[in-house]
């Protein structure tokens, strides 16, 4: 018997725990050349901002071990153009999508979220707190709980209230466990972590930043511990909020280990881009696993690394 | 998923050989060879299911035989651990390729006079483009060029194929001495030639899109940019390009390209972001364009 892979992300019900991590995936066209997009739990379609945005110069990425180090600067076509073409074409071939935005004030993203809410086949609304903002202090929402607050209280006022609004956050905070208490206390549904990990990596030959814009986000598996770390931290403080995890999942095993650590969902990035079929051979790897393990169903093991040792699955002994 | 598009394989080795300066792969890709087109490329995974060294080179796919089920073969220098890992590769050795990717060389659906202009390299898939356009009853004409003797591709299968070999070096030790733009002319003048086709470094490609654009004829460039994905997905090979509709967009080069129109490549600001692009910093003056208008790529 195949396991019930089944999972809830608030009210929102997903087929299975494998989902794509917002940018990692365009709005699911491109990778549904390669497998059926409606067989993964969802997609998360690319960062999306009110205008067109060109984005950062080239070049915008470096190979690091284990990793990427990247700075696009959210190049996307706004909000119009997901509405009208690739949101409709996600729904039209089945897929879930999960829509990320992302804004230069608390204002930009309510009048997103009021937006896209209200389109058809939208599941669940992610807010992308890492934005370049116009002020020009970098990552402004993701690093202080008030302005993160501001904006998930703006995006949660302007969203259909059947439809769950996540925050993303990124790791590398002063107090993620306060960061994200601030987003659940200012009406957020469920928390997205992590986003890349700030960075740089310097050319060996010309002795210079490799991205044009200096500074990048690190993305792939070598930030899957600290993933894994924030959310299980963050779970053990808020045992009741959902959380999508995602940070250098490769395979199969590794989400089992964001479940273990409390994620209710798992997000697949930087893998996408070196094996356009990751997302559903990591699916077929998680079925893989939980049926030698006997676990019949996902739900059972969200969280299993807090309980104490012993408890944490019903023939443990057997398996491991 | 798809009749035209890109497959994922995993694909054996069938020879792994030196080719003047560079190396060449050959592997068993029916699924690849049958969708090819001159001028796309595949993505092949480096260093194993594990390792460290996570995103895919991409390689121009230089000769597609029938034989063996349908052999694709590429071209590499080793210029890091990845392509170091594959020159190291043996016979019967699986590798992870994705392919054919890109948009290909447009044909000319008349028996048209076409000049290929090449540097080290980048030449490659200009050798499949010679045979498409010679069986669509075309004059082919080669202008390749490099730095030095052995790293000038292939002269022996350009001069069987064209009608005009051409051979720039740097260092003078073979052909002509100087650059690819040096003869483009000359060649342009003496074979009649309709169209432009070229495959190189960035400022080789606006050279040899100005001569053309002197000369009066349209150039197809097929370019060269850092990708991390080749599928589309991660936005980071972007280029300016303007569009029909005369908007500057930055475009993906691995899935709006590699191919395009010479004269629509913003050569001088590749590297930036031109401040009236779509979507920059001042682009806003512009807004009253339609939606379909807006489309990043």
């Amino acid at each position: 018997m195949s396991p019930d892979l089944r999972t809830r992300l608030s009210n929102v019900e997903l087929e299975n725990p494998v989902m794509t991590a917002a940018g990692c995936a365009g709005s699911g066209r491109e990778l549904a050349q390669y497998f059926d997009i409606a067989r993964i739990g969802a997609v998360t379609t690319k960062s999306v901002m009110l205008e067109p945005r060109a984005g950062r110069p080239a070049p915008r990425v470096a190979e690091t071990p284990s990793g990427m180090l990247s700075a696009t600067g959210l190049q996307g076509p706004g909000v119009d153009v997901l509405l009208q073409r690739d949101l409709p074409w996600l729904i039209s071939r089945g897929g879930r999508a999960v829509v990320s935005v992302a804004g230069g004030s608390a204002g930009e993203y309510g009048e997103l979220a009021r937006r896209i809410s209200d389109a058809p086949g939208v599941d669940v609304i992610e807010i992308n707190l890492s934005c370049p903002n116009p002020a020009g202090q970098g990552r402004h929402f993701a690093d202080d709980p008030e302005e993160a607050a501001r904006v998930v209280s703006a995006v949660r006022s302007h969203t259909r209230s059947d439809v769950p609004v996540f925050a993303k956050l990124a790791p590398d905070v002063p107090d993620l466990v306060g960061l994200a208490t601030a987003c659940v206390e200012a009406r957020g549904d469920g928390l997205s972590m992590v986003n890349s990990v700030r960075g740089m990596t310097i050319d060996p030959r010309t002795l210079r930043p490799a991205v044009a814009g200096g500074m990048g986000g690190l993305s792939g598996p070598a930030i899957r511990p600290i993933a894994v770390g924030c959310v299980y931290e963050v779970h053990a403080a808020l045992p009741h909020v959902p959380i999508i995890g995602m940070g250098g999942v490769r395979t199969g095993a590794d989400v089992l280990e964001f479940l273990a650590a409390g994620a209710s969902a798992v997000a697949v990035g930087t893998i996408n881009f070196a094996d356009p079929s990751a997302c559903v051979r990591i699916l077929r790897e998680l079925e893989e696993t939980l049926d030698d393990r006997g676990v019949t169903r996902i739900a059972d093991l969200i969280g299993t690394a807090h309980r104490p040792m012993g408890a944490a699955l019903g023939n443990t002994s057997a398996t491991l | 998923m798809n009749e035209q598009g890109p497959v994922q394989i995993r694909c054996p080795v069938l020879t792994v050989r030196r080719v003047d300066a560079y190396y060449a792969i050959t592997v068993v890709a029916p699924g690849i060879a049958e969708r090819f087109r001159a001028g796309q490329f595949v993505s092949v995974a480096v260093g194993g299911e594990q390792s460290s060294t996570l995103l895919r080179r991409p390689f121009a796919i230089h000769d597609v035989k029938p034989d063996y089920g349908g052999t694709v073969e590429f071209l590499f220098s080793v210029r890091g651990q990845g392509t170091a890992w594959l020159s190291e590769r043996r016979s019967r050795d699986l590798l992870d390729i994705v392919g054919p990717l890109g948009r290909p060389f447009p044909l000319p659906r008349d028996p048209v006079n076409c000049v290929l202009a090449g540097g080290g390299s980048g030449a490659a898939p200009l050798f499949p483009l010679a045979l498409s356009l010679r069986r669509r009853g075309c004059r082919v004409d080669f202008v390749l060029g490099a730095a030095s003797a052995d790293r000038v591709f292939s002269a022996i299968t350009a001069r069987r194929v064209a009608e005009t070999a051409t051979f720039t070096t740097d260092d003078g030790s073979f052909g002509v001495h100087g650059a690819v733009t040096d003869a483009l002319g000359r060649v342009i003048e003496d074979a009649r030639s309709d169209v432009v086709y070229s495959c190189g470094p960035m400022p080789m490609l606006r050279e040899v899109t100005a001569v053309a654009s002197a000369h009066g004829i349209p150039v197809q460039v097929a370019v060269e940019e850092t990708m991390a994905c080749g599928t589309g997905l991660c936005m980071t090979c972007v280029i300016p390009v303007v569009g029909e509709d005369g908007i500057t967009r930055m475009v993906r080069t691995c899935m709006d390209g590699p191919v395009f129109r010479g004269e629509r490549v913003r050569f001088d600001d590749v590297g930036t972001i031109p401040f009236d692009a779509l979507g920059a910093p001042g682009w806003k003056a512009h807004h009253d364009s339609d939606v379909t208008d807006r489309e990043a790529g």
